[in-house]
């Protein structure tokens, strides 16, 4: 039998994941035009950006949940677009995923939910679980939240623990789907409050996107702004607020631009 | 405009409108045999998921057996009572009990329970997935290193396949025993002919020919009720689109296969 493939380990000096000239297009309708972004080991960048600039499908390119029309996507050194099914299914064990609305199994409890990539991908004792379970949910500051459903939790909740279950493998890289949208400004910072937690117990890279600029300067090392399927400017958060750039500006005050009045 | 511009013009619509068609009706049929192809793939490969098995098998089969049981059940009465009535007319009463006894392990019960089946389970299926699909379920299956295929359509299908043959063999008996109900309590038939006559000319190759196709209805409809669901688009919408899509399709191709699966195993 085959040995399953191991994804080689990043050669040092390397980024963790570099995307060079990504394209993507929907019927016709290009959403990624020509997108190049690297992300070091250990940095936490965000991307921001409009509705509908594309930094959903760009998000979901790294995973490989989307394949691009063009560019590539490296992680590790591995170029996702070339891996074979089975080594890509391996290079997913480094990721840990947090998406808009939780994403959580309806037909699962909470502690069912962070068990499932154990349960799925080691050979865990159920006291093993039980323990690495706990652990994550204190890491999102919930308890007792344990056995019960998706349905019976709030918004912010679920998406404590759609974190804890992202984490629950102790992946390399952690992505972050909107994880503020739809949430009152208590609870965003509680939301931004546990990434930026997460981070400092944790040895992870991270990638969030959002169009929430005041989450952004609290979670970020680097802030990307993505504008057409295109980043039209990277820096770090202090830099970014000085950016001379007309839409950066308007973005971070909250303003509409003259195009979208006249 | 002149006429034959307008003719014209009208031709090249039509023409359209049947390319479209299709290209869809080719692009379902493709998504369907993707389906059937990644569950095979995915059927003996490891982890083995006993308990999402079970859970599914109580849920087509056991959870199944009143609808089933009943439909089953009032088919068979109602045939006694039809051909019993018109037998009646040429005095051959006595060969009811045959008629409804192969009629059902043939024909009636395989196809009404699939339809049955293809109702209760196929649009729960689609609507399943699909609404799995629209919250990024399936998303996250993929992103935790899981192939959703294997974790959600396998069982699903597998349970169907393996659940259809004994709820036919339930309603085989439930459908013989309402024939039997009927002309003997309401028709005054002679119970001990009657019986006889019941299993005078059924074969075991009619029983297990009826089986046979119940599996393969089971297969056509999880296969048809999570393809629909897994590739639903359109938010809460799309998902109705696939449930009420899924039971339409699944019935239709259980009608048709149904033709030539009788014609391929009598």
């Amino acid at each position: 039998m085959d040995p399953t493939p191991t994804p080689a380990p990043s050669p040092a000096g390397t980024p963790k994941i570099a995307v060079t000239d990504l394209w993507k297009s929907f019927s016709g309708k290009p959403v990624l035009r020509g997108l190049t972004v690297e992300v070091a080991s250990g940095e936490s960048l965000v991307i921001v950006g409009g509705s509908g600039a594309g930094k959903s499908v760009f998000l979901k390119h790294l995973i490989g949940l989307i394949r691009p029309d063009r560019g590539r996507v490296v992680v590790d050194g591995q170029d996702l677009g070339s891996a074979d099914p089975t080594l890509c299914l391996e290079l997913r064990k480094k990721f840990g995923m947090s998406f808009q609305e939780g994403a959580l199994f309806d037909s699962l409890d909470v502690f069912e939910n962070i068990a499932f990539p154990l349960r799925r991908h080691t050979r865990m004792t159920e006291g093993e679980i039980a323990d690495r379970v706990r652990e994550c949910l204190e890491l999102v500051h919930l308890s007792g939240v344990e056995r019960k459903a998706p349905s019976e939790l709030s918004g912010g909740m679920r998406r404590r623990v759609g974190f804890a279950r992202a984490i629950a493998m102790k992946p390399e890289i952690l992505l972050f789907d909107e994880p503020n949208t739809g949430l009152d400004p208590i609870t965003s910072a509680v939301i931004d409050n546990v990434i930026v937690e997460m981070r400092e117990h944790l040895p992870v890279t991270m990638v969030t996107i959002t169009h929430d600029m005041k989450s952004a300067f609290r979670i970020a090392d680097r802030v990307a702004m993505l504008r057409d399927g295109v980043l039209i400017a990277t820096a770090p958060p202090d830099e970014f607020r000085r950016i001379p750039d007309p839409y950066v500006q308007k973005f971070i005050a909250g303003e509409p631009l003259e195009e979208e009045l006249a | 405009m002149s006429s034959s511009a307008r003719l014209l013009q009208t031709a090249r619509a039509t023409l359209d409108g049947v390319g479209v068609r299709t290209v869809a009706l080719f692009e379902e049929a493709g998504r369907f045999f993707y389906i059937l192809y990644q569950t095979g793939y995915w059927l003996f490969r490891r982890p083995f998921d006993g308990r999402q098995w079970l859970r599914q098998m109580v849920r087509v089969g056991v959870d199944s057996i009143p609808v089933v049981g009943l439909t089953a059940m009032f088919t068979g009465m109602v045939m006694a009572l039809q051909t019993y009535r018109g037998f009646e007319r040429f005095h051959a009463e006595a060969y009811v009990g045959s008629v409804v006894s192969l009629s059902l392990t043939r024909e009636l019960a395989p196809v009404l329970a699939a339809l049955m089946i293809a109702g209760r389970i196929g649009s729960s299926l689609a609507a399943e997935l699909g609404s799995m699909r629209v919250t990024e379920q399936i998303d996250a299956l993929y992103a935790m290193a899981t192939e959703p295929i294997h974790y959600l359509i396998v069982p699903r299908v597998a349970a169907t396949t393996l659940m259809l043959p004994p709820l036919v063999a339930c309603a085989d008996g439930l459908g013989i025993f309402g024939g039997y109900a009927v002309a003997v309590g309401l028709m005054d038939a002679n119970p001990v002919v009657y019986w006889e006559k019941t299993f005078q000319y059924l074969d075991l190759n009619d029983v297990f020919s009826g089986l046979i196709k119940a599996a393969a209805f089971g297969l056509i409809l999880s296969v048809t009720g999570c393809t629909k669901g897994f590739f639903t688009g359109g938010g809460a919408e799309g998902v109705g689109r696939s449930t009420t899509a899924a039971v339409v399709m699944a019935s239709l191709v259980i009608l048709i296969s149904d033709f030539f699966l009788t014609k391929l195993l009598f």
